[in-house]
């Protein structure tokens, strides 16, 4: 794995990817820096990370696509399938040769509470309690750009995919308040929802009927559910896609100065998931 | 040391890529794959070496399992496929720092082995230059020295001579013999004279099938042994037919006009092993007084065996008369095979 890591170091900073990443995040970050709390006054450091993770949209793409979909294009994941290493380590050691690209960033970022002090008296573990949040939560979306790059051979596929995704990621809470009051608009709703996710289990596992079965169960107990107890459909879906809106939980950090164990949890789970799907659409490519 | 059993690939549940292949690859050994474009030699490879999975049957290596115990087994291989997977932003000595990382070489002895294999594929002159600018001939020397890398016991080469011009690919010929202490080799070709030239054992496959497995002299004998006999005799075609015909139940017999000869008819006779009927048909033809101007015993060569065995694969399906038509075909062919080398030859500067 320490092979694969220098190696995906080497290239991102040898392209100009790792550098356009660090500096367009540093630009950012600098920007409301500036803005907010050497202009406007303000001490809390914090504040400025919820607005800057805007800049993940389109970095976070640029930085991941082409983490697998240029392997495979150019044949050169047959170097990496035929040599003793597992798929865990091969998406491992992209993982975290990404993460240290961040990692630069988050760096130079750490100085700036250093900076502000210099003027004043500075929340220090409210300060650092977000950047690390702020590490994790871009470590998370790292991963999910890194499962996109492997589902596919082109790197502008991957870009694009995973930046709609992070779209609608990033819109879900207001995405979710457009959502139609009423029960069976919820129902509905998540009959798509189940639908989609028949079709994906057919697609991925290729057993039409245990996707239907399974299709079916979810759309019964659906159905169950708008008839006994159509409130809880109705803020079940809501809570539902609630927990898809990733970059609200920065907001308890930068705005209400708390640590958010639950964020941190979240984060890191979902950066074992996505590291976890990437190595099983690795594996699901061999066994085609 | 490579045991594969029973091992099939079906895509789409129609297409057999490979179907029902068994064989047994022995240490020491330089083993070559043989075969038609499309015959399965890549896709048997690959899935010995584990990049892509079987449908059903084994492959083990060394004892490991490689669907199984995928590690073990690939640390005993090393693979240069068809396209060589290089990382052409690299350095080739960069490029084999990475490859030995991978195979886990370690760590105290990668410089020297490094500098070792560069040495024995020729590519230290290179060894700081990026791939992306370097010569057909030498990103394939870099596929062979990134295979070579960690030394290990089973090499499998995918067409490493294609794309070279003559020059190198003698020189690649002889670095593969070279091998032939340290490794055991499977290659693959579709080109005969390299495979009867450089291999110990051929393994001939079409359309997925293993059609056969011997020594290059042995497959030729074995072809012999059909009792092949080219003659051509001074005469009409009719007469010539009507004094052999007797010989029908015995033997296969076909008759084209001759090229060579004026006024004159080759025959192509194809009887059962080990019946010889020059005798015969000398007798025959004396007593019809039709002059015999040649006879000559077939010498298959590598490339008849090949055409023949897999021209049998394709025409299990068809009549008789397909049958007939190639060999009309071989007879042609025999008579071009010189010139037929040399455009292959040509194809490949």
């Amino acid at each position: 794995m320490l092979t694969i890591y220098k190696k995906e170091l080497k290239q991102l900073f040898t392209g100009m990817i790792g550098f356009i990443f660090i500096a367009f995040v540093l630009l950012f970050a600098g920007i409301y820096l500036s803005a907010n709390n050497l202009r406007g006054y303000y001490p809390n450091v914090e504040s400025i990370f919820s607005p800057v993770s805007f800049i993940f949209l389109l970095m976070i793409p640029v930085l991941t696509m082409r983490s697998m979909a240029e392997e495979t294009r150019q044949k050169t994941d047959q170097m990496l399938f035929t040599a003793p290493v597992s798929m865990g380590e091969i998406i491992m050691g992209k993982f975290f040769a990404m993460v240290t690209v961040f990692f630069v960033a988050i760096a130079v970022i750490c100085t700036y509470p250093l900076i502000l002090s210099q003027f004043g008296k500075i929340n220090y573990i409210g300060a650092y309690g977000a950047i690390l949040a702020f590490f994790l939560f871009g470590s998370m979306l790292i991963a999910v750009g890194l499962f996109i790059s492997s589902l596919t051979e082109s790197q502008i596929i991957a870009a694009v995919v995973c930046l709609g995704v992070l779209l609608i990621v990033y819109f879900m809470s207001g995405l979710v308040s457009l959502l139609s009051t009423s029960a069976i608009a919820a129902a509905v709703i998540m009959t798509v929802l189940v639908a989609l996710i028949t079709l994906l289990v057919k697609n991925m596992t290729g057993n039409a009927a245990a996707a239907y079965i399974a299709g079916a169960c979810l759309e019964g107990a659906l159905l169950i559910l708008l008839a006994l107890s159509p409130e809880l459909l109705k803020s079940g879906l809501a809570a539902l896609l609630n927990a898809l809106a990733a970059f609200d939980r920065l907001n308890n950090f930068a705005y209400n100065g708390l640590f958010d164990w639950t964020a941190v949890v979240y984060y890191l789970s979902g950066t074992g998931l996505f590291c976890f799907l990437a190595a099983q659409a690795l594996e699901k490519r061999r066994w085609n | 040391m490579i045991q594969v059993e029973h091992l099939t690939k079906t895509y789409n549940g129609r297409v057999n890529a490979v179907d029902d292949l068994s064989f047994t690859i022995d240490k020491g050994q330089i083993y070559g794959f043989l075969g038609p474009n499309g015959a399965g030699k890549s896709t048997t490879m690959n899935i010995i070496t584990g990049y892509i999975s079987a449908t059903s049957g084994s492959v083990t290596v060394n004892g490991y399992d490689v669907f199984q115990n995928p590690k073990a087994a690939k640390r005993c291989i090393g693979y240069l496929p068809e396209q060589p997977p290089l990382y052409t932003e690299l350095t080739p000595r960069e490029y084999l720092k990475i490859a030995a990382g991978l195979k886990g070489v370690p760590k105290a002895e990668r410089k020297a082995q490094i500098e070792e294999i560069m040495e024995l594929t020729g590519i230290s002159g290179v060894a700081d230059r990026l791939i992306r600018h370097l010569s057909k001939g030498y990103k394939q020397r870099v596929g062979l020295a990134q295979a070579m890398i960690g030394y290990p016991e089973v090499l499998i080469l995918d067409e490493p001579t294609v794309g070279l011009d003559p020059k190198q690919i003698i020189e690649m010929r002889d670095l593969i013999r070279s091998l032939r202490d340290r490794h055991t080799v499977i290659l693959s070709s579709h080109i005969l004279s390299e495979v009867s030239a450089v291999c110990d054992t051929v393994m001939i496959i079409s359309k997925g099938k293993l059609v056969a497995s011997d020594t290059p002299e042995n497959l030729s004998r074995r072809m012999e042994e059909q009792s092949v006999l080219l003659l051509t005799v001074r005469g009409e075609q009719a007469r010539v037919a009507a004094a052999l015909d007797v010989f029908k139940d015995r033997a296969e017999i076909n008759y084209a006009a001759s090229e060579h000869e004026e006024n004159a008819t080759d025959v192509y006779v194809e009887s059962a092993e080990n019946t010889d009927l020059r005798e015969e048909i000398f007798f025959r033809l004396a007593d019809a007084r039709l002059p015999l101007l040649s006879m000559n015993r077939s010498e298959m060569t590598l490339e008849d065996v090949f055409l023949e065995l897999t021209e049998d694969t394709y025409s299990d399906s068809s009549s008789a008369a397909a049958d007939a038509d190639a060999e009309e075909y071989e007879i042609e062919f025999e008579d071009d095979e010189e010139t037929e080398e040399e455009g292959e030859e040509e194809e490949e500067c």
